[in-house]
């Protein structure tokens, strides 16, 4: 469990010696995005207004709350992630056309993607901390750089150009070795369900209007059929 | 409890006659929307203060650490806790004594003026859209929004305000259990919900979870909703089979070896379990699961007729009379 402070653009080799559960903290420009944003540039063709490899090669699952005071003028007063695994259709597109190094995120991405895909382009997946520590995160942003494509998509899913100085903390849930610490800590504890469990009868009715869950389904979906080989 | 008016109470004093006026409803639904955002409730500060302490894995309580500076900060810069402001709501306690200058329509218009004045004040996200295309008016006002509970109270001649503000997506889930499924099917369910949304930490815990049984389909879920929103941490429910039930699912919550954010820990899951009952029908018990956040945030103002008006640790939701049982 290693503390790092890395300055973006990050370079490979500073990604590459991050292992999971190491700490991170950044400085410079990040940009956040959700499903809107990737959309607009992946399925609508629309090139990003900064070039993202050279300038801000971090993005985060996030939309801040922050408002525009004046036609430009942006004031953020908190952000912090949303459910990243969700984004698994984009993202490792997203990661290989941009040349994206870290991903800040929430819940991790199924590890497939990291085993596939970050292993192969140098990239981690940094998780924000408890989820919800969103007014720490925000002192951390000196400066609302700019606010892309927010006529198209709303204030909240637009891109968010941020300066952010020593942001963090963030943990490094996935990386280049395809590790994954959500993923090992859901192992850990599933003895544990396992045996509450067997405490307990099935249902008398399978599902009467509602959704059946069971331990082997978590939210996320798993990698898809033919995908990524 | 403090009076937050600074006075204006002797200059409203002609309320009792004509009413609580607008303006007075307007500003108590702003702080309460301003207390809901920055500032967590005491009793949930001292729950994850008193975690972090016992916690023994180095991870989870890195992150009980973290959580603990952020509500400091919150307060401190007056920066909303949590990014994520869900869908603002509002509960309301009317004393059947009270009167508003304006009637309810006042009210319900200080609660929507209130709503878009703090999403600019504290720069809050303006999450609230319309659910097909999606437009954004940016001030967390819209059809239904925010949405307004109402619960009248005897011989009382206030009203409270409790603002809720509560991140979206993960955490909540229904089960329709029938009159064989008895307490295991209860327990189950519960333990359904963590399995689904506490693995990964995605309900963000440490969580409170509320469990609404019996009432209607619609009504189990509204109840589990404010048992874990409007309920202070260890509160047990009156009727000792309720509250028996409260603490043998908190221990089953904490007995799962997950910490904060999911991660592996001693400290535990949830802050505590509450379960609200409604009587239902004879076959059936319909039965919601509502796992609330640690950025749980709640804000109380009470305006009494006089034109007092008091910030309250918690809200008076649940009362003798609102779980009342008889006819009469």
């Amino acid at each position: 469990m290693t503390t790092h402070r890395l300055s973006i653009p990050l370079q490979e080799d500073d990604v590459r010696q991050l292992r999971i559960s190491d700490v991170v903290y950044l400085d410079g420009t990040v940009h956040t995005g959700r499903a809107l944003v990737y959309e607009h540039v992946l399925q609508g063709q629309n090139q990003p207004l900064l070039d993202l490899a050279n300038e801000s090669n971090v993005q985060m699952h996030g939309a801040p709350a922050g408002v525009e005071d004046a036609p430009g003028e942006y004031r953020l007063s908190s952000i912090q992630a949303t459910a990243s695994f969700r984004y698994w259709k984009y993202v490792p597109d997203y990661v290989e056309r941009f040349g994206i190094r870290a991903i800040i995120g929430k819940g991790g991405m199924d590890k497939w993607v990291y085993e596939d895909v970050f292993a192969k382009t140098g990239t981690v997946f940094l998780t924000t901390v408890g989820y919800g520590i969103a007014a720490l995160y925000g002192r951390a942003v000196k400066r609302v750089i700019d606010v892309h494509w927010k006529e198209e998509l709303g204030l909240p899913e637009a891109m968010w150009v941020l300066d952010v100085e020593n942001f963090g903390p963030f943990i490094v849930d996935g990386d280049c070795t395809g590790a994954s610490l959500a993923a090992e800590h859901v192992d850990s504890v599933n003895k544990n369900f396992a045996r509450e469990y067997a405490k307990l009868p099935e249902y008398v009715l399978k599902r009467i209007g509602e959704i059946d869950h069971s331990l082997a389904n978590e939210v996320i979906v798993g990698k898809p059929a033919g995908d990524g080989d | 409890m403090t009076d937050t008016t600074g006075g204006l109470g002797s200059v409203l004093s002609p309320v009792a006659g004509g009413g609580i006026p607008e303006t007075l409803l307007e500003e108590a639904a702003y702080e309460a929307h301003r207390l809901a955002a920055t500032t967590l409730p005491d009793d949930v500060k001292r729950a994850f203060v008193g975690m972090r302490d016992r916690e023994q894995e180095e991870l989870p309580k890195r992150v009980l650490e973290a959580i603990v500076d952020n509500f400091h900060a919150a307060e401190d810069d007056q920066r909303p806790v949590c990014a994520d402001v869900g869908v603002p709501r509002i509960y309301a306690v009317i004393g059947n004594e009270t009167a508003i200058a304006g009637g309810f329509v006042s009210f319900e218009r200080a609660v929507r003026r209130a709503t878009g004045r703090i999403t600019s004040d504290l720069a809050l996200r303006s999450n609230r859209c319309h659910p097909i295309t999606r437009r954004n008016p940016g001030n967390n006002v819209g059809v239904f929004a925010p949405n307004i509970e109402y619960r009248v109270e005897p011989d009382a001649d206030y009203i409270e305000i409790c603002a809720v503000h509560k991140g979206g997506a993960f955490g909540t889930d229904f089960r329709m259990l029938v009159d064989g499924d008895g307490l295991p099917g209860i327990r189950k369910a519960v333990l359904d919900a963590i399995a689904e949304f506490g693995r990964r930490g995605l309900t963000c815990p440490p969580v409170v979870i509320g469990v609404g049984l019996g009432g209607t389909k619609d009504q189990s879920f509204s109840i589990a909703k404010q048992a874990a929103q409007l309920r202070p941490i260890g509160d047990r429910h009156p009727d000792p089979d309720v509250a028996a039930l409260e603490d043998e699912l908190l221990e089953m919550a904490n007995s799962l070896g997950i910490g904060a954010m999911g991660y592996v820990g001693t400290a535990g899951y949830a802050t505590d379990v509450h379960v609200e009952i409604a009587y239902t029908h004879s076959a059936l018990t319909p039965m919601g699961v509502h796992q609330l956040c640690q950025a749980t945030r709640r804000g109380v103002v009470r305006v009494h007729m006089d034109g007092r008006t008091e910030t309250r640790p918690t809200p008076s939701w649940f009362s003798d009379y609102s779980r009342r049982m008889g006819v009469e």
